[in-house]
C-alpha cells in the first residue's frame, strides 16, 4: 500500500482543520469498523454559498487527507455544487487512493452531505427532498454497495 | 532538532558487522554448491554444518554425532525464515508419523499469522484446533490448557514471546503439561532468540522456530530446531537438502550469517539486554508520564527487554506512524487502518482492548544500537505527535477523550 505525494501532503499539512464556533451546518459520520469518525462544520451564507468549512477527523492518513481535500474543494462553492462532489472526485484530486482506502473517501463525502443536510434542517427544509436520502448513513450503509467496506 | 531513530526492531534489525563479515566470503569467493563433490562444494557443506553446530550450541541442543559424521545438534533445519519454520513445524508434524494419528492441536489466540493461518488450513483438512485465551497481559491460560489437553492432542504450539506486546510465556510449564499427555511442544521463538535465554533441553522444547533478521542476521533465513526422534512431512520437495524437509540449494551465506549473528547475540545477551531494558524502561515511563489517556500493553514484568507498546485514546495508529515517520521515527501499529483489514490486531483484541481504543496503538521496539538520546527524542516526539493528532480528533474534547461517540457508532455493527 502506497500513498501518493498529494495524500501525504494533505495528511502532513491538512487544510481547514478545526471547528467553526457559529457554524450553521454540522455533520458527523463514522465507520466504526475501520475506526474512522469525521466531523464537518459549515458556515453557509444567506445565498447558499459555503463561506467557511472546517473538519475534525479521527482516522488514518487517508481519512485525514480526504477530509482536507474535500473541504478545500467545496470552500466558496454553492451547496448545489458541493452536493455534486463525489468521493471519486476527491480521490482523483489526491492522485488516487489505495483500493483498501477508498472507503475513507466515502466518509468525507458522507460527512459533507450530512453537514449540508443539517443546514437544510436548520433552515426548516426537508433534506430528504434535496439530497434524495435520509442522511442516516449508519442505517443506509448496508443498502448502498459503494458503502461496503 | 530532528534525528533518525529506528525503533522497530521487532519488525527487523540492521545486519551486524560481525554477521556481514562472516557472510561476505560465501557470497563472492566460496560460491560452491554445498551438494557438489569438489573442494569448493565440500567447503561450503562444512561451513554450513559448522553453522548448524553453532545454532545448536546457542540453543543448548543435545549434540549427537551421526554416522555421516555430520554434526547434528538435535536437528537444525535451515529454512527461508521464521514463517517457513512455523509452517514446517506445525503442518509437517501434524501430517507426519510422530503425530501417531492424533488429530488435535493447541495454540493461542495471539500467535503470529504464520502459526494461526497454518492452523486454520489444518482445520479445513479436518484437524481440530484449540486457540487458547490470554489474560490482559497476554499470558496464556494454563488452566484452560490443562483442560483442553487429551490423548488426542498431538502438538501444543505456543510462542515464546509475542511480537506486538512482548509478553513472554511460561515455556517450561507449557512443555511439561503437553508432555503429560504424550503431546509434543513447539514454540515460535522468532522474537525471543537473541533477546532472552533459551535452553531447549532445560525448557523441554521439542521444536523451535527462529529467524535471523530479528537478531541482526540477514532477512530470509531461519531455522527449525527439531528434537531427535521427531519425523516431519517435508515442507519443500526436491533435491533432498535439509534432510529432505526443506529442499533447495542452501543459502550458504545466509545460514552462516544467521549463525554468526546468533552467536554474537547469545554471548553478549545479559549485558546487551540489560542495556536495552534500561532504555525501554525509561521510554515507557517517559511516555506514560507525558501523555495522558495512554495505556501500556503487555506484561509489565515478563516481557521482552526491547518492547514498549502503548495505546493512545482518541487517535488512530496509522496517522501516528506517518507523522512519526515525518519526524524521522520508525515505529509500528496494530490499527486496522494500517493492516488494510477491518479489525485492529488480533493480539490487542485478545488482551481485551475495546475496538475504539485499540485503533490507537503504537509499538516501539528498541535494540542495542539505540541510545539515551534516541529515547529522549522518542518521548518528546511521541508526546508532540499524539497531541497534534488529538487536536484534530472529533473524539478529543477539552483535553480528554469523548469516546461515547465511538462506542455508539460501534453498536451499528
Ligand atoms: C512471532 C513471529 N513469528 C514469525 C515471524 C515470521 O518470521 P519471518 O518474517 O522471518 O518469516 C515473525 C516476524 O515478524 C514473528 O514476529
Ligand atoms: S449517503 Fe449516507 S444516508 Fe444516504
Ligand atoms: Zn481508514
Amino acid at each position: 500500500m502506497q500513498y501518493s505525494e498529494k495524500v501525504l501532503d494533505h495528511f502532513t499539512h491538512p487544510r481547514n482543520v478545526g471547528e467553526i464556533e457559529d457554524a450553521n451546518g454540522v455533520g458527523e459520520v463514522g465507520n466504526a469498523k475501520c475506526g474512522d469518525i469525521m466531523k464537518i462544520y459549515l458556515k453557509v451564507s444567506d445565498d447558499g454559498v459555503i463561506e467557511d468549512v472546517k473538519f475534525k477527523t479521527f482516522g488514518c492518513g487517508a481519512a485525514i487527507a480526504t477530509s482536507s481535500m474535500a473541504t478545500e474543494m467545496v470552500k466558496g462553492k454553492t451547496l448545489e455544487e458541493a452536493l455534486k462532489l463525489t468521493n471519486k472526485a476527491v480521490a482523483e484530486a489526491l492522485d488516487g487512493l489505495p483500493p483498501v482506502k477508498m472507503h475513507c473517501s466515502v466518509l468525507a463525502e458522507e460527512a459533507l452531505r450530512s453537514a449540508i443536510a443539517d443546514y437544510y434542517k436548520r433552515m426548516g427544509k426537508d433534506p430528504a427532498e434535496i439530497l434524495g436520502c435520509s442522511m442516516d448513513c449508519a442505517a443506509c450503509h448496508h443498502e448502498h454497495d459503494e458503502h461496503a467496506h | 532538532m530532528k534525528r533518525f531513530v529506528y525503533a522497530d526492531n521487532a519488525a527487523t534489525t540492521p545486519l551486524s558487522e560481525t554477521a556481514f563479515n562472516a557472510m561476505k566470503p560465501w557470497l563472492t569467493e566460496f560460491y560452491g554448491n554445498p551438494s557438489s563433490l569438489y573442494r569448493i562444494g565440500r567447503e561450503a557443506k562444512m561451513a554450513l554444518n559448522e553453522a548448524r553446530t553453532t545454532v545448536g550450541k546457542c540453543l543448548n541442543a543435545a549434540m549427537p554425532v551421526n554416522e555421516a559424521n555430520d554434526y547434528a545438534p538435535g536437528e537444525i533445519i535451515f529454512t527461508g525464515g521464521g514463517s517457513q519454520a512455523d509452517n514446517l513445524a506445525i503442518r509437517g508434524f501434524m501430517h507426519g508419523p510422530t503425530a501417531k494419528g492424533r488429530k488435535h492441536l493447541i495454540t493461542s489466540k495471539i500467535e503470529h499469522h504464520a502459526v494461526l493461518y497454518t492452523c486454520e488450513a489444518l482445520e479445513k483438512e479436518g484437524f481440530r484446533v484449540t486457540y487458547l485465551d490470554v489474560d490482559k497481559y497476554g499470558r496464556v491460560d494454563l488452566e484452560q490448557l490443562k483442560n483442553e489437553l487429551s490423548e488426542d492432542t498431538a502438538l501444543v504450539s505456543i510462542m515464546a514471546a509475542n511480537n506486538e506486546i512482548g509478553t513472554i510465556q511460561p515455556l517450561k510449564e507449557i512443555a511439561a503439561l503437553a508432555h503429560s499427555v504424550g503431546a509434543k511442544f513447539h514454540t515460535d521463538a522468532v522474537q525471543a532468540v537473541g533477546h532472552m535465554h533459551i535452553d531447549v533441553q532445560e525448557m523441554g522444547i521439542d521444536m523451535l522456530s527462529l529467524s535471523a533478521h530479528k537478531f541482526r542476521g540477514p532477512r530470509g533465513v531461519g531455522v527449525l530446531y527439531v528434537k531427535k526422534g521427531i519425523a516431519l512431512e517435508p515442507l519443500v520437495y526436491g533435491g533432498g537438502q535439509e534432510r529432505g524437509l526443506c529442499s533447495g540449494t542452501e543459502n550458504t551465506a545466509g545460514c552462516i550469517g544467521l549463525a554468526a549473528a546468533m552467536q554474537e547475540a547469545v554471548e553478549g545477551l545479559d549485558e546487551k539486554m540489560g542495556y536495552v531494558k534500561r532504555l525501554t524502561d525509561k521510554l515507557v515511563k517517559g511516555v506514560m508520564d507525558k501523555v495522558p489517556y495512554t495505556h501500556f500493553t503487555g506484561d509489565p514484568e515478563n516481557r521482552l527487554p526491547g518492547t514498549a507498546s502503548f495505546v493512545f485514546e482518541a487517535i488512530e495508529g496509522e496517522g501516528l506512524i506517518l507523522m512519526l515517520d515525518n519526524m524521522g521515527i520508525c515505529g509500528s501499529t496494530g490499527s486496522a487502518c494500517s493492516t488494510g483489514s477491518l479489525d485492529p490486531s488480533h493480539v490487542l483484541m485478545a488482551i481485551g482492548l475495546p475496538h475504539e481504543i485499540a485503533h490507537g496503538s503504537l509499538r516501539l521496539t528498541l535494540g542495542e544500537q539505540n541510545t539515551e538520546e534516541d529515547v529522549d527524542y522518542l518521548i518528546e516526539t511521541v508526546a508532540q505527535v499524539v497531541s497534534t493528532l488529538r487536536s484534530m480528533s472529533p473524539v478529543w474534547e477539552n483535553g480528554k477523550p469523548n469516546l461515547t461517540a465511538a462506542s455508539e457508532l460501534h453498536e451499528h455493527h
